[in-house]
């Protein structure tokens, strides 16, 4: 198990450097900061003293190795904007973003568990079509398209919503739902079949000759199985919601990591966009170890012993 | 103690399971008859594909849907119809008056719940009991079919068991609810001689005990023997003969009945050589105009292949779906 924990915490700091390279080239393709932080009308010798006090006129790896040294010891450089220490400008969203992504993971499972389970067990007819049909719906229309057409239906036309910024549960529930229905296709169907093959196996038979109620056959003895194989993609989901997050952020002026993510790449905010893909990195690599250990929880055969 | 009913405590009639699939309408089991007395083990037995297990699950109503349906006749418990039921009146016959072990133990438990969860929920449903009194029948009806330590393996989940335990839970919770019909669809296949041995006797046991009245599917013709009082013998969804289980043994007349104990390996008498039946039994989407056994059979006569052989009543309480006996 040690062995085990140790291999797993190995991988993910690969992982993490990797990203890091790589985020850390990356951003540096957008070109220099100084076009934006200057004011337009710098001279060509306040410009090269900026970037050589930065150090930006150093080799790329030259750069890399003394972010990394600085990160090594907690320091992410301050914002190229405002001068406040990276650090407190990503922490200070991160709360936000996973209060969205949580907000928006339980209601894509609201949605997502009812559907899958009467779809399966209402093959062929009324509600499997709708089922399926709805949780397509949400699937394929892209997200930032969803969230303009809801901001003009509930914001626009009906005014029930507020179409931007936090405060209130009514703001989540907007952003909330366009990320929650975008990934809730994919639980549907992965729940179905589960619920499909489940419900033909003889344990469930069994249950029946039993005498239980149908309701509990299907809700506790079905359920419980088919859900082993979707908790691995619900974990995978939250990844994906924390993700695709930034363009709903955006869209709606919400105050996470993602519109963070989006504001530091047009302003070639390098030290706040670049601890920004990190942080993400690191709650995916978190999700993904919870899931491993949550597999143990609802299957007894994976805990061993 | 009360008198023992005088009538069958189950009775299926004409009973038709047929298949609804692709390949059209499909005739599995196709006017199956029998009577179950309390205390009594009735075997089936017949080739793969003749329709056992279907018979079995629909006298539960629990044939898969929507690929089959039945479509007629009658299933008399003390002498009411099952099928005349609606769904929640069935279901309070299953597990209480009448219950179901199934052919492989290995997957027959649920794998997410303790076995202890798995039998207190048929005790708590059939018993009403509750806390400490539900674990000590739960490990009562353990004891009885012998699983070992039943306080402490109440807590184990059923890949914890070995397979001869998993098929005695299938049992503790099939007979916790104090059933009087007992369906058993091959409980023994998947388990090795020795347990099998076992098991079956603790099974006689129980029976004669609560003079439980035990449905026995099963291709083992040695536990026939060991289990049954009559046998009744299926053949492409029908039975074709019904008899004590040493009068089917000693004279059998059905020429598939004839045919089957044929293929049985003899291990006393040291035959090694198997006979297999020739050819196929017919396809259940495309059955025979007469006797379905017609093609196969060294005595077919004219009208065999024409028209479906009538259930001939013979001596000893026997009957056989046979032209050669209609006279
Ligand atoms: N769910 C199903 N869908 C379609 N066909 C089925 C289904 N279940 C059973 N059948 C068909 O019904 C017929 C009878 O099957 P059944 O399982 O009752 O046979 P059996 O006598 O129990 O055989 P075995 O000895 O192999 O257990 C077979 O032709 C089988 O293919
Ligand atoms: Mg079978």
């Amino acid at each position: 198990m040690i062995r085990v924990v140790f291999f797993r915490l190995m991988q993910s700091l690969v992982t993490l450097l990797i990203t890091s390279v790589i985020i850390f080239a990356l951003a540096r393709t957008s070109g220099s900061p100084a076009d934006l932080v200057l004011a337009p009308e710098a001279t060509p010798a306040e410009r090269q003293a900026y970037i050589e006090r930065m150090g930006f006129d150093r080799p790329l790896a030259y750069q890399y190795l003394i972010f990394l040294k600085n990160a090594l010891q907690g320091d992410f450089g301050k914002s190229l904007r405002t001068g406040q220490p990276a650090t407190r400008l990503v922490f200070e969203r991160l709360g936000g973003t996973l209060r969205l992504a949580t907000v928006a993971l339980l209601i894509a499972l609201a949605i997502s568990l009812p559907l899958g389970v009467v779809a399966a067990t209402q093959r062929g007819r009324t509600w499997d079509r709708v089922g399926l049909g709805f949780a397509l719906l949400g699937q394929s229309v892209p997200s930032f398209w969803k969230a303009i057409v809801f901001v003009i239906i509930f914001g626009v036309w009906l005014r029930w919503l507020p179409t931007s910024g936090v405060g209130t549960w009514r703001h989540y529930i907007l952003p909330a739902v366009t990320l929650g229905w975008g990934v809730s296709a994919g639980i549907v169907r992965l729940l179905r079949s589960g619920m499909l093959e489940v419900m033909g196996s003889e344990y469930i038979k069994l249950a029946r000759a039993k005498g239980l109620r149908e309701s509990v056959v299907v809700w506790k003895h079905g359920l419980r199985n088919a859900l082993i194989p979707v908790i691995t993609f619900i974990g995978f989901m939250y990844g994906i919601i924390i993700a695709s997050g930034v363009v709903i952020e955006v869209v709606f002026g919400w105050p996470g990591l993602g519109l963070l993510a989006y504001e530091s790449t047009l302003w070639r905010d390098f030290p706040v966009l670049q601890l920004t893909v990190l942080l993400f990195t690191v709650i995916v690599i978190v999700i993904n170890f919870l899931v491993d250990v949550s597999y143990g929880l609802v299957d007894p055969r994976v805990r061993g012993g | 103690m009360g008198e023992a009913p005088t009538g069958p405590v189950l009775e299926v009639k004409d009973l038709r399971t047929h298949l609804f699939t692709s390949r059209g309408v499909g005739r599995a089991v196709d006017g199956v008859s029998f009577a179950l007395r309390r205390g009594e083990t009735l075997g089936l037995v017949g080739e793969s594909g003749s329709g056992k297990s279907l018979t079995c699950l629909s006298l539960l109503r629990l044939n898969p849907q929507p690929a089959s349906r039945i479509v007629g006749g009658a299933v008399l418990y003390e002498g009411t119809d099952l099928l005349a039921k609606t769904d929640e009146e069935m279901r309070r016959y299953r597990g209480k008056r009448i219950a179901l072990v199934l052919q492989d133990p290995m997957t027959a438990l649920n794998p997410v719940f303790t076995v202890g969860n798995q039998i207190f929920e048929a005790i708590r449903l059939h018993q009403g009991a509750r806390g400490s009194r539900l674990r000590k029948i739960a490990a009562e009806m353990m004891r009885l079919l012998r699983i070992p330590d039943p306080e402490q393996r109440l807590g184990d989940y059923p890949h914890q068991f070995s397979g001869g335990m998993r098929q005695r839970a299938v049992g503790a919770i099939a007979l916790s609810g104090k059933p009087s019909v007992l369906i058993a669809d091959e409980p023994t296949t998947a388990l090795d001689v020795t347990i099998q041995a076992a098991y079956l006797e603790v099974l006689k046991e129980i029976q004669r005990r609560e003079r439980l009245a035990i449905l026995f599917v099963t291709h083992d013709f040695a536990v026939v023997a060991r289990m049954c009082d009559r046998v009744a013998v299926m053949y492409a969804g029908k039975i074709v003969e019904t008899a004590d289980t040493w009068r089917l043994f000693d004279d059998p007349r059905h020429p598939y009945t004839v045919a089957l104990l044929r293929s049985v390996p003899d291990v006393e008498a040291r035959i090694e050589r198997l006979y297999a039946i020739e050819g196929q039994p017919p396809s259940v989407f495309e059955p025979a105009k007469g006797c379905a056994f017609a093609a196969r059979c060294p005595h077919a006569e004219a009208r065999c292949h024409d028209e479906p052989p009538p259930d001939v009543p013979l001596e000893g309480g026997r009957a056989v779906r046979c032209w050669l006996f209609v006279r």
